[in-house]
C-alpha cells in the first residue's frame, strides 16, 4: 500500500485488551512450535483482500492468518475448530465468561 | 495529536491503563466470532499440547514488560557515551543487550539523527516495529493511512505530528520491509549539558524513537 | 547471482506476480545505491507458503524520493531506504 492516497493519519490510540495480547501471544508462541512463521502469517493477512483490512480490526486479521497457517500446518482440523468455536459460544455471552477469565 | 503525550504515573486515573490510556472493555461485552475463535485457537493448541496457558501468560507478561522506556535508556546512554554510540549504529541489537534489554533474534538498526538529516521509520507492507525492545506498535503506526504517506510525503505526515522540518534538514524515510527492525537515535536537544543519563532519558518519547517526534527539551 | 558491494547502483526488477513478496510493489522498476550489505535470510517467499526456503543474501537499498515518486514530489532530493533481497536487484548504469 506504499504511496497509495489516504487521509490523515489517525489519532486514536488504546491499550490492547486480553484477548488482543492473547492473540499477539498465540502468534509467538505458535512460530516458536515451527508451524510458521511471520512470512505465513503475512501472507494469508494479504490473502484476506482489501475488504478484510476495512472490516476487521488488526487482531481479528491477526486471530483469523494465525488460525489458518495453523490448519494449514495441520495442528487441528477445521472439524475441530468448528466443535471448538460451538462449545466455546455456547459457554457465555461475554468473552470474560467464554474464557473462563 | 495526542501522540506521545506526558503521562504523570504518580496518579492513578480511574478507568486508565498505566499507561494512561483507556483500558479497552474486552471481558464485558458480547462474544466476537474473532475472540470466539481466539479461545478455541488457544484451548486446541493447549489441549493439543503445542502450548500451555502459563506460557501464553509469560508470553503477554513479556510484551507488557516492553516499552518505550527501554528504547529511552538506550539512547540516554547512547548520548553520553561515545563508544556506546559507535557500537549502537554498528550492531544495536549488541547495544540493547548490553544494557540488559534482550531483544531475541530480532536484528535491529538505529539511524541518527542529525542537524542535516532525519529519520522516520515505517512498515509498508505490515507492521514491523521494534517490539522487542519498544513494546507493541501504537495504532497510527498500523494505519493505513500512515504506511501508505510516509514514504511519498513523510514531511506531510510528520507536520501533522506537529514536526515540521526545514529544506535544509534531508528526511530519510526507512521501509522497514524484510528482516531489519529500525530504532531512530534522536538528536540531543540542546541545553541538556548537566543532566543525567535517568534525565535525559525522560526527554525521550516514544514518536522521537520512531521518527514522528523529536526529543523533548527540559 | 551478481553480488553488490555498497555504492553499487541497482535496479529493481520490475516483475508482478501475485502472491507474498517482501519487495514493495512502489519501488519495483525503480534504481538505487546499495546502503549496506545485509546478512543471508531465509527466502520469505518460500516461508510464507511453508516451503522449504535457501537463504538468500539481503541488501538495503537507498532510493532518491525523485526516482521513485518523479521530479514533482514533495522533496526529490529526500530518500527512501529498503531491504530487497538479491534476486529481485540487477546490476544498474551510472546515469
Amino acid at each position: 500500500m506504499g504511496g497509495t492516497p489516504a487521509g490523515p493519519v489517525p489519532d486514536a490510540s488504546h491499550d490492547f485488551a486480553l484477548w488482543e495480547k492473547r492473540v499477539d501471544a498465540l502468534m509467538i508462541l505458535a512460530s516458536a512450535r515451527g508451524h510458521f512463521t511471520v512470512d505465513g502469517l503475512r501472507r494469508a493477512l494479504e490473502d484476506m483482500g482489501e475488504a478484510a483490512f476495512e472490516e476487521m480490526s488488526y487482531y481479528e486479521r491477526w486471530i483469523a492468518a494465525i488460525n489458518q497457517n495453523l490448519v494449514e500446518a495441520g495442528v487441528y482440523s477445521l472439524a475441530e475448530l468448528g466443535e471448538k468455536m460451538e462449545e466455546v459460544r455456547a459457554r457465555a455471552e461475554t468473552y470474560g465468561e467464554a474464557a473462563g477469565g | 495529536m495526542p501522540h506521545d503525550h506526558p503521562h504523570d504515573h504518580d496518579h492513578d486515573h480511574d478507568g486508565m491503563s498505566p499507561s494512561g490510556h483507556p483500558y479497552r472493555k474486552d471481558q464485558d461485552t458480547g462474544l466476537s466470532y474473532w475472540q470466539c475463535m481466539e479461545i478455541a485457537v488457544r484451548e486446541l493448541l493447549i489441549e493439543k499440547g503445542e502450548v500451555s496457558a502459563q506460557e501464553v501468560a509469560r508470553q503477554i507478561d513479556v510484551m507488557d514488560s516492553r516499552s518505550p522506556a527501554n528504547g529511552a535508556a538506550v539512547v540516554a546512554r547512547a548520548w553520553v557515551d561515545p563508544g556506546f554510540k559507535a557500537l549502537l549504529l554498528k550492531d544495536a541489537g549488541a547495544a540493547c543487550g548490553e544494557m540488559g534489554f534482550d531483544i531475541g533474534p530480532l536484528q535491529l538498526i538505529a539511524v541518527e539523527n542529525t542537524a542535516q538529516v532525519h529519520n522516520v521509520i515505517v512498515c509498508t507492507l505490515c507492521s514491523c516495529y521494534p517490539r522487542n525492545l519498544l513494546g507493541l506498535p501504537p495504532d497510527w503506526y498500523k494505519s493505513r493511512a500512515y504506511r501508505a504517506r510516509t514514504v511519498r510525503e513523510p514531511r506531510a505526515v510528520l507536520a501533522e505530528f506537529g514536526l515540521t522540518l526545514g529544506e535544509d534538514v534531508q528526511v530519510r524515510v526507512h521501509d522497514s520491509t524484510a528482516d531489519m527492525r529500525y530504532i531512530v537515535l534522536p538528536a540531543r536537544p540542546e541545553g541538556t549539558e548537566g543532566l543525567s543519563e535517568a534525565e535525559l532519558a525522560a526527554l525521550v518519547g516514544r514518536d522521537s524513537m520512531i521518527g514522528t517526534g523529536v526529543a523533548r527539551r527540559p | 547471482m551478481v553480488e553488490f558491494t555498497p555504492g553499487a547502483r541497482v535496479r529493481v526488477r520490475a516483475l508482478m506476480p501475485p502472491g507474498h513478496i517482501r519487495t514493495p510493489a512502489y519501488l519495483r522498476g525503480k534504481t538505487g545505491v546499495v546502503e549496506r550489505v545485509l546478512k543471508e535470510y531465509a527466502n520469505p517467499e518460500q516461508l510464507a507458503y511453508r516451503l522449504p526456503a535457501a537463504p538468500l543474501r539481503l541488501y538495503r537499498v537507498r532510493f532518491e524520493m525523485a526516482e521513485v515518486w518523479g521530479a514533482g514530489c514533495e522533496t526529490p532530493s529526500d530518500t527512501l531506504d529498503a531491504e530487497i533481497y538479491a534476486p529481485w536487484l540487477e546490476p544498474a548504469h551510472a546515469p
